[in-house]
């Protein structure tokens, strides 16, 4: 088909008014799409009316959960190839009876690919999550819960994290922008070379984002404050000790080394967040441990 | 002039439809397999599954939960977090990839950050190892083993004493 210039400005009109009128970036996509389409712009054109359209940036709230649990896999991945995995199955079946069943007292139980925890054997004291709910503790953080419920603290703390989508806000939204409107103009099964490389490349970046955040920079101390305030609303649901993450933290400020490469580089003072702790549990009745559960604890860690 | 006034109509359909709506009474399942309980509580029995882009009619809402009717006539409670008010097409047409690129009501399976990019993504990052994360997804608690767990270590779930 052939290009008519007089057709032009009507296209570019057409595609900025729908931008002004719907604030949707990619509504510009489909107009330059629809304009190449049909002959009237050539593919030059329809490129320039998308950055245009690019302007209004693709933000963490446009992955959908399938996506989520993509980026999810491969930040795991990057966390076990880092780490060593501690395959040591009583412990691994204990620990996931106990974080799948809090994950299921948070607001988001469903996630695309479901619940799941790992032991990392390290003497770091540590525990990440990823997106989608791919949750990974230390054995050096194992070692400091004395029963069920520290742990459940920790692994509650961590389903806080997913559940706020936290590591997703770390991705920088160029990288989104580029990946997610990828979608708008590809209508094959399977995307093109170039096209695909493009994605794959804003995935790398993303991954790259969010372990920079978990592993080295940390989380904004705002997001770890909402992380507690959520492990608490689980523990107090499921039927756990809230005051569980105030002994965790108490125990990680004896135990941390100051300038140490865990937990130490990329959270805030242990006793920040339990000042902040006991002014949310004010009135909070306290809740009692029966031995038969601590017993248990110990008989699935024994050896940790 | 012809076409471009067909353009214009369906550029305008684009911008005219619907936006998704909280009371909306038809959603789709935006998980690999959504689990539909007998009661609307996590500790629930688990009355069937629906999969990733099922549509679901709603009966009801109850907090979190919603009571549905599922594509084959299946009943039960589906949490929220399980569903989506978009559409979710499996198989991505033409057609569907230029509706969902307003984003508000169509999701497309398998695309964007997917499978399709993961093997890309292993195929450049050779020294990344999936392998316990595939070891790791294969680890599922049922909620009648959560309910033995809880029964177990005496711990009580709140509203239930």
């Amino acid at each position: 088909m052939k290009f008519r210039p007089f057709m032009l400005p009507a296209v570019f009109a057409l595609g900025a008014g729908l931008m002004l009128s719907a604030g949707c970036a990619t509504v510009a996509n489909v107009g330059a799409t629809i304009g190449e389409t049909a002959g009237v712009i050539t593919p030059q054109q329809g490129q320039s009316i998308r950055k245009v359209g690019e302007a209004a940036e693709k933000t963490f709230a446009d992955i959908t959960p399938e996506q989520e649990y993509y980026i999810g896999r491969a930040v795991g991945a990057t966390i076990v190839t880092k780490y060593k995995v501690y395959d040591n199955p009583r412990a691994t079946e204990y620990i996931n009876l106990l974080g799948q069943t809090l994950a299921q007292a948070s607001a988001r139980p469903e996630t695309f690919g479901g619940w799941h925890v790992l032991i990392l054997d390290t003497d770091e004291i540590n525990a990440f999550a990823t997106p989608g709910g791919f949750i990974f503790i230390s054995r050096g953080m194992l070692r400091l819960c004395r029963n069920e419920d520290d742990l459940a603290a920790v692994l509650a703390h961590e389903v806080g994290h997913v559940e706020l989508q936290h590591a997703l806000r770390a991705i920088k939204g160029s990288r989104l922008t580029s990946a997610l409107t990828v979608l708008a103009v590809e209508s094959a099964k399977n995307l093109a070379g170039d096209t695909l490389a493009q994605v794959t490349e804003a995935f790398e970046g993303s991954i790259l984002d969010i372990t920079g955040t978990i592993m080295n920079s940390g989380y904004a101390r705002k997001q770890e404050r909402q992380a507690d305030e959520v492990a608490i609303r689980i523990m107090r649901q499921v039927g756990y000790d809230p005051r569980g993450l105030v002994r965790m933290l108490e125990e990680m400020g004896r135990q941390l080394k100051p300038g140490g490469m865990d937990f130490a580089k990329t959270h805030p003072p242990p006793a920040d967040r339990v000042k902040e702790l006991n002014e949310m549990l004010a009135g909070v009745p306290p809740v009692s441990i029966p031995s038969a559960r601590t017993k248990r604890f110990q008989k699935a860690l024994a050896g940790i | 002039m012809k076409r471009m006034l067909c353009l214009a109509v369906l550029a305008f359909g684009l911008w005219a439809m619907p936006h998704a709506d909280a009371r909306e009474t038809s959603m789709s399942v935006q998980i690999r397999t959504a689990q539909l309980r007998a009661d609307p509580s996590f500790l629930g029995r688990v009355a069937g599954t629906l999969e990733y882009g099922a549509r679901v009619t709603i009966a009801e809402e109850r907090g979190e939960w919603r009571r549905v009717t599922g594509p084959n006539g299946a009943q039960g409670w589906i949490h929220q977090s399980a569903l989506t008010t978009k559409k979710i097409a499996m198989q991505a047409g033409a057609e569907d990839v230029s509706t969902a690129a307003s984003g508000q009501e169509l999701a497309l399976a398998g695309k964007g950050f997917s499978s399709e990019v993961e093997a890309d993504f292993k195929k450049k990052n050779a020294d990344v190892d999936f392998t316990w994360i595939d070891r790791m997804e294969k680890i599922k608690v049922t909620p009648a083993e959560m309910l033995a767990f809880l029964k177990e270590g005496q711990v009580v779930p709140e509203g239930s004493k």
